[in-house]
């Protein structure tokens, strides 16, 4: 028996989620006694596949092929159920990442397992019942969710598990899937990706404004604080309901969910809804000119003042604490 | 020269969920959500999905059927989605219990009863799960897109953009297809008058579930530990704000 890990490469790169899954898998593997096979899908480098031994992969099954350059859910879905069903695999993790989403249940659904999508901590096991904690409710509340299936599938939150360097090697091994024509049937056409920019749901610090900001014109200090921070940018709704900034980057019950180490939230009230995506953020800090904005209320730490004038200061202050 | 006439038929897939100003609590120590005193709504992201089939049928060349798995308590908010202008309504007669009960539920009507484009929310906001779109796909053999940013249809051809971290990707595949919207696919609709009486008249069938084995069960729920009072910094002092950060929070 074995655990099965799907890690997930942009451009031929793993990025933080891909190995924060596999540390995550690794934990499972160590609690229940099997070994840990990695797999990737994709044009991805000897070099870098064998990093994956370093969080734990005894091996890491290489699957290449110019028909899987780009992601595919059900021909992905096809394989990573497939190699599963070769590795014996008694858990398959992944990533709950955009394409994560669009893929766990498939593989759920060809092996018959229990699915946990959002795990945001490691299950309780014991014997082949997992016991696991996920944010329901848009983050209001958590559910303990129970899986008794034989197989089971986990996507696992970006950002909610950390990454463990275990000092381990990996055999890499190709794998060579069948694959079924009928599954290429969604045809990628154009993949358009920000290279500069810093991606929202796997951000460590996200700087978030709000209507305060008067208009689009004013996202300069926004920008220029994220930039010293190395941080990504986000919204509130009505900020890009009237496309002042694009739909990507709401955040909140109703847009992307997001669990960074920090977020700054600067003229942004605190509606409901807007707390909903963003609460389980570890250090809340809030800049409102309102003393009384309901944000105060979930924040850390705040300052009360006005956004055009604090927030140039904090970059300054910033740039000046990386200097030092 | 006379046109044939080619009749796209659309299926939304809605759920009943908290209006998103509920309080959020529990009972019978934990185990079940409270619904005591809570509003229910269609859930929002499924009605993007419908406000998008509604604009597709517009023409008069797309009728729209709107499914929800749910009890008789869920018929206000199904003829609501009439009433922003779906034709008739579906109901399978069994409280929701998992993604997999449902999606085996919606799954098993379209068999019986095939469409050419099934729209679902991206997610819903109570459970939260991704997972009856791809679901419902991998039940029907259908190629799906989980988290749809923009959809056109052309003939029988579909365009999607779809979410990546970073950025966006453009994929087209040929009817049927499964999609769940998020923002941007299309601005939810308000009722009008006219829908709302017209709604009263519109077909709800009931069906009765067929027997699925539930994969999994909620066993228990927490509610988010509340945070400390806040720190409040001095607006002409944002060195100490950055200090707290550094020494205390350890986030920069
Ligand atoms: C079904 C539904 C779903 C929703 N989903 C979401 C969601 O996912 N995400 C979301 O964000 N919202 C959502 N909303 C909207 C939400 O209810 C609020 O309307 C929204 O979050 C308010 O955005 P805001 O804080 O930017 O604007 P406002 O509420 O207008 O707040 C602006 C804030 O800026 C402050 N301010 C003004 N000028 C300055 C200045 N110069 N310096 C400093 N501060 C200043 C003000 O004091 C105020 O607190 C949803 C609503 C509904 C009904």
């Amino acid at each position: 028996m074995s655990i099965l890990v799907y890690v997930e490469n942009i451009e031929g790169d793993f990025k933080k989620s891909a190995f924060e899954v596999v540390s995550y898998a690794k934990a499972i593997a160590d609690q229940t006694g099997d070994s840990l096979t990695a797999i990737s899908i994709g044009q991805v480098a000897d070099e870098n596949l064998s990093k994956l031994g370093n969080y734990g992969a005894s091996k890491v099954l290489n699957v290449q092929n110019e028909q899987l350059k780009n992601f595919v859910n059900k021909a992905y879905g096809s394989i990573l159920a497939e190699a599963a069903k070769s590795e014996q695999a008694k858990v398959v993790v992944l990533s709950n990442s955009f394409s994560g989403k669009g893929l766990a249940p498939r593989i759920a659904t060809k092996l018959n397992a229990a699915l946990a999508d959002g795990a945001i901590e490691l299950p309780e096991i014991s014997g082949d019942t997992f016991k696991l904690k996920k944010s329901a409710f848009s983050s209001k509340a958590f559910a303990t969710e129970e899986l008794t299936t034989a197989v089971k599938v986990i996507a696992v939150n970006p950002n909610s598990y950390e990454v463990k360097e275990t000092g381990g090697s990996a055999t890499i091994e190709s794998f060579t899937p069948s694959l079924n024509q009928d599954d290429f049937s969604v045809i990628v056409k154009e993949i358009v990706r920000a290279t500069d920019k810093i991606s929202l749901p796997e951000a460590e610090i996200v700087v978030s404004a709000g209507r305060g900001l008067k208009g689009p014109e004013n996202w300069g200090i926004i920008e220029e604080l994220a930039e010293v921070l190395g941080a990504a940018t986000a919204c509130s709704k009505p900020v890009s309901d009237a496309d002042w900034r694009p739909h990507s980057e709401h955040v909140g019950q109703t847009g992307i969910v997001v669990s960074p180490n920090l977020y700054i939230a600067i003229g942004i009230s605190g509606a409901i809804q807007h707390l909903a995506g963003v609460s389980s953020s570890k250090t809340i800090v809030v800049i409102n000119k309102d003393p009384e904005a309901p944000f105060f209320k979930v924040a850390d730490y705040g300052i009360v003042g006005d956004a055009f004038e604090v927030v140039p200061k904090l970059t300054e202050a910033l740039k000046k604490f990386k200097n030092s | 020269m006379f046109k044939t006439l080619i009749i796209m038929k659309i299926l939304v897939c809605i759920s009943n969920v908290p209006d998103t100003t509920s309080k959020i609590t529990f009972t019978d120590n934990n185990t079940a959500f409270n619904s005591n005193g809570i509003q229910y709504i269609i859930n929002p992201y499924d009605e993007i999905a419908l406000a998008k089939a509604v604009e597709l049928a517009e023409g008069g060349n797309a009728s729209v059927t709107v499914i929800n798995v749910g009890d008789q308590s869920t018929e206000p908010t199904i003829r609501k989605a009439l009433a922003v202008g779906a034709d008739e309504a579906v109901r399978i007669n069994a409280a929701p219990r998992d993604a997999w009960f449902v999606a085996n539920q919606i799954a098993n009507y379209v068999k019986e009863n095939p469409v050419d484009l099934i729209l679902t929310g991206r997610e819903s906001i109570d459970y939260n799960g991704t997972q009856v779109t791809a679901i419902v796909a991998e039940l029907l053999n259908l190629p799906s897109v989980s988290i749809a940013k923009k959809l056109t249809i052309n003939n029988n051809e579909a365009t999607i953009e779809r979410e990546i971290e970073g950025g966006k990707e453009v994929v087209s595949t040929s009817l049927p297809v499964v999609v769940g919207t998020a923002e941007g696919v299309a601005e939810p609709k308000i009722p009008n008058m006219r829908g709302i009486m017209s709604a009263r008249t519109k077909p709800l069938n009931v069906i009765e579930p067929i027997d699925v084995t539930v994969l999994s069960k909620i066993t228990g729920y927490e509610s988010p530990t509340p945070r400390g009072a806040v720190t409040l910094v001095d607006a002409g002092n944002v060195d100490e704000l950055v200090n707290l950060l550094h020494s205390k929070a350890k986030v920069i």
